[in-house]
């Protein structure tokens, strides 16, 4: 069993977890995920590590509550525990003096690209961060960010916050201003890894993703997370999860995530018939 | 041999689930037999002098006297005597490929039927998981060391051998349960999973410690546990667990799954039970699973029981090449489970939304004996012919996993990335560092990593004594 030793709601729907797994936290590096499954008849979904504490023995989480499982884990509290949680999985981020890099972070993908802006910031790059978010209220760690990057622009879809604009309006002004990027690090929803990695193409500017496929065992025995990456098939979980965003095949990630939608559905909405939504967020279980 | 007596030619029958209800259910197929059947069946062994019968057996069962012991309906003590050398009986009693082990060899079956050794097996594991389990002879502790990576039948048998020697041995197993491929990989409707866990206690009640969620490589390497961690050595028994694909076009389309992520949704995560369960399971109405093997015919027949109206092997020799175990075909064909043969997919068909709608196919003919003795298939040339079908399963077979490989310096690896070792004792390039099961030989049977685990073991000793 493994301890949720701190519990942070970070934005409606957006909840922050730090769970007690020693070995894993000894071994974890910035880019590697963890899998967890909450209880005996739960189902093992993988989550980026969003950062760790080696002494204290934990790994931090930061996940969307958007199906009945992450519902489920949003409802767990400090001193509740998890019944599996395994890793550190994964190829852990390529981290290196390259220069200038670019870390954008989308939506919850700002948890997963703050430990690697913070390692190459660390490894002696100029790091420019860039975080989006849809509206305001889902903005979070801006101040962690700010600390890790060595400039940090952050932007609302809505202009609810700062300013208004995508990543990539932020992004194509931050290749404009600088010229000289070495690479771009971009995590966040599949569409807007996409929109990076169109618009860096157009620059030649090396573009790594981080994709979170849908995964069983994620130690390669299942190939669930097969993903077509410069015409090959690759294994998310072994292979990845960070790949070279100008290759991966994004029209077939996106048709892969919804393999299960209608289960998902019905699996969250027997949940929540049987009562089980109790975030405070007034979303009415949506 | 001390008295004539009559032999019947035919083994007791088995009682089985009718194929009907069955293929609609995920309970065990084969019911075991009754006192009664089991000391009949014991009855017609002849205790001959030669007892060719061990010969066949990987871990070295002393049949002949299990079997006697049952016709005497000492139970308790056939039990115990079966597992002086194999740690996991109720396994073996079920999934054990017999005819071609000790009933092979069986005197008995060159004139009749040979004796059912295998069923006699199980009916005695199963007298103790009924009748509670009994207690193990183990040696005193010897204060070494000794790590296993993986759960699996070679790492479980490698274990319960150190164990009863006096090692302490700890398991680290990748998954959250133990038992690797029994677990993940066997159907419950052929190995109840409950069978598989009374097992497992078994072995812990030898004191050997379980650690799930531990996948070596990433939390620790080998030369970790061999450092830092204070083991003497290391046995690695992690299984065949990559999946091969068949590198045809559409291969990744919605609804395409290796036989892996097929069967460990079915039997680990209990996708047969969502919603209960939370991780699904996506079944088409026409289930194409491509391959011939017991993996394809485990397939083939959970495809049923999910509720696939038409559950098709593919496979693209004829049916006397069928790898799989004659049982398991049988059991299929009774189920339901129909076949094409000479048949190979050329790529798969998908729509818009990139959801399989059907396969191509090739017709194949039997050409040459090729280097493993089967004649090859030949594709017959403008012979491309669609099938409908809405879900692939490809279970052409698995590699060697690579994490413990590719994570260990100096570790020899064959071409295909299986862990070279001694097959005498299990010994890699790497003192200290054993290896057996699929993780050596590509995927095989359960007996038979069973057979590697314990030799693994003996040579363990023998090394830590300096032998």
């Amino acid at each position: 069993m493994y301890k949720v030793l701190k519990k942070e709601i970070l934005a409606p729907s957006i909840k922050l977890f730090e769970i007690e797994a020693p070995l894993v936290a000894r071994k974890a590096m910035a880019g590697q995920f963890i899998i967890l499954r909450i209880q005996d008849q739960g189902e093992r979904i993988p989550l980026t590590i969003a950062d760790f504490d080696r002494e204290k023995g934990a790994i931090t989480c930061v996940f969307q509550e958007v199906g009945k499982t992450t519902r489920e884990l949003g409802t767990l509290d400090e001193g509740d525990c998890v019944q599996d949680f395994v890793g550190p999985l994964g190829v852990p981020s390529d981290i290196d003096n390259y220069g200038r890099v670019v870390c954008v972070g989308g939506g919850v993908g700002v948890a997963p690209v703050y430990p690697i802006a913070r390692a190459m910031k660390e490894a002696g790059n100029e790091v420019i961060g860039i975080m989006g978010a849809r509206t305001a209220e889902l903005v979070f760690w801006e101040d962690k960010m700010r600390a890790a990057c060595s400039e940090l622009r952050v932007t609302t879809d809505d202009g609810s916050y700062v300013r208004k604009g995508f990543v990539t309006d932020v992004l194509q002004e931050v290749i404009q201003e600088k010229g000289d990027i070495a690479l771009c690090v971009a995590i966040g929803p599949p569409p807007m890894m996409r929109a990076v990695a169109n618009l860096t193409r157009k620059y030649n500017l090396k573009t790594v993703v981080s994709l979170n496929s849908l995964m069983v065992d994620g130690t390669g025995m299942c190939g669930c997370c097969r993903v077509t990456v410069g015409g090959e098939t690759k294994f998310t979980c072994v292979d990845g999860p960070e790949f070279d965003g100008h290759l991966v095949d994004f029209d077939e990630l996106a048709r892969r995530a919804v393999i299960y939608k209608p289960q998902e559905r019905t699996a969250l909405d027997l949940y929540n018939e049987k009562g089980g939504h109790k975030c405070q967020c007034g979303c009415g279980g949506e | 041999m001390t008295e004539k007596k009559k032999i019947t030619p035919d083994k007791n029958p088995m009682p089985a689930q009718d194929p009907v209800e069955r293929a609609g259910n995920f309970h065990e197929v084969a019911l075991g037999y009754s006192e009664e059947a089991a000391v009949a069946e014991a009855n017609r062994c002849l205790q001959c002098k030669k007892e060719p019968c061990r010969q066949g057996c990987p871990v070295e069962v002393d049949i002949p006297a299990f079997i006697k012991l049952v016709a005497r309906r000492d139970f308790k003590g056939a039990i115990k005597k079966l597992k002086e050398k194999n740690a996991l009986p109720a396994v073996c009693g079920r999934v054990c490929p017999q005819e071609n082990q000790c009933e092979k060899y069986c005197t008995l079956g060159r004139k009749y039927e040979p004796v059912a050794i295998g069923r006699i097996e199980r009916y005695c594991a199963d007298w103790e998981l009924a009748n509670g389990a009994l207690p193990q002879e183990t040696s005193s502790p010897n204060g070494k060391k000794v790590a296993i990576v993986g759960s699996g039948p070679a790492g479980l048998t490698c274990a319960a051998d150190l164990a009863k020697m006096g090692y302490q041995v700890t398991i680290f197993e990748a998954l959250h349960i133990p038992g690797g491929v029994l677990m993940y990989g066997i159907p419950e409707f052929r190995l109840p999973k409950a069978v598989v866990q009374a097992e497992v206690q078994s072995l812990k009640k030898l004191g050997v410690d379980i650690q799930v969620n531990a996948v070596v490589g990433k939390f620790a390497t080998v030369d970790e546990l061999m450092g830092e961690y204070g083991f003497d050595a290391v046995f690695i028994g992690a299984g065949a667990g990559l999946p091969h694909f068949m590198r045809i076009p559409g291969e990744n389309a919605c609804g395409v799954y290796s036989a892996n992520e097929f069967l460990t949704r079915t039997n680990l995560m209990k996708a047969y039970l969502f919603p209960d369960y939370d991780t699904p399971l996506r079944i088409g109405r026409k289930v194409a699973v491509l391959g011939g093997g017991n993996v394809a015919m485990d397939a083939a027949r959970t495809a049923l029981r999910l509720g696939a109206e038409e559950s098709w092997i593919v496979y693209r020799r004829s049916k006397n090449e069928l790898p799989a175990r004659h049982e398991e075909v049988e059991h299929a064909e009774e189920e339901g489970v129909r076949f094409k043969f000479l048949t190979s997919p050329t790529r798969i068909l998908y729509n818009d939304a990139y959801w399989v709608t059907g396969m191509e196919c090739l017709q194949y003919e039997l050409g040459e004996p090729d280097e493993s003795g089967r004649r090859s298939p030949v594709p017959i040339k403008g012979s491309e012919f669609t099938i409908d079908v809405d879900t692939v399963v490809v279970a052409i077979g698995q590699g060697p996993n690579p994490l413990v490989p590719r994570t260990t310096k100096g570790l020899a690896c064959n071409r295909r990335g299986n862990i070279t070792a001694d097959l005498e004792t299990g010994a890699t390039s790497l003192p200290g560092i054993f290896a057996g099961g699929d993780v050596v030989t590509g995927a095989a049977t359960v007996i038979l990593a069973m057979g590697a685990g314990r030799t693994a073991a003996r040579a363990i000793d023998n090394y830590l004594t300096g032998k």
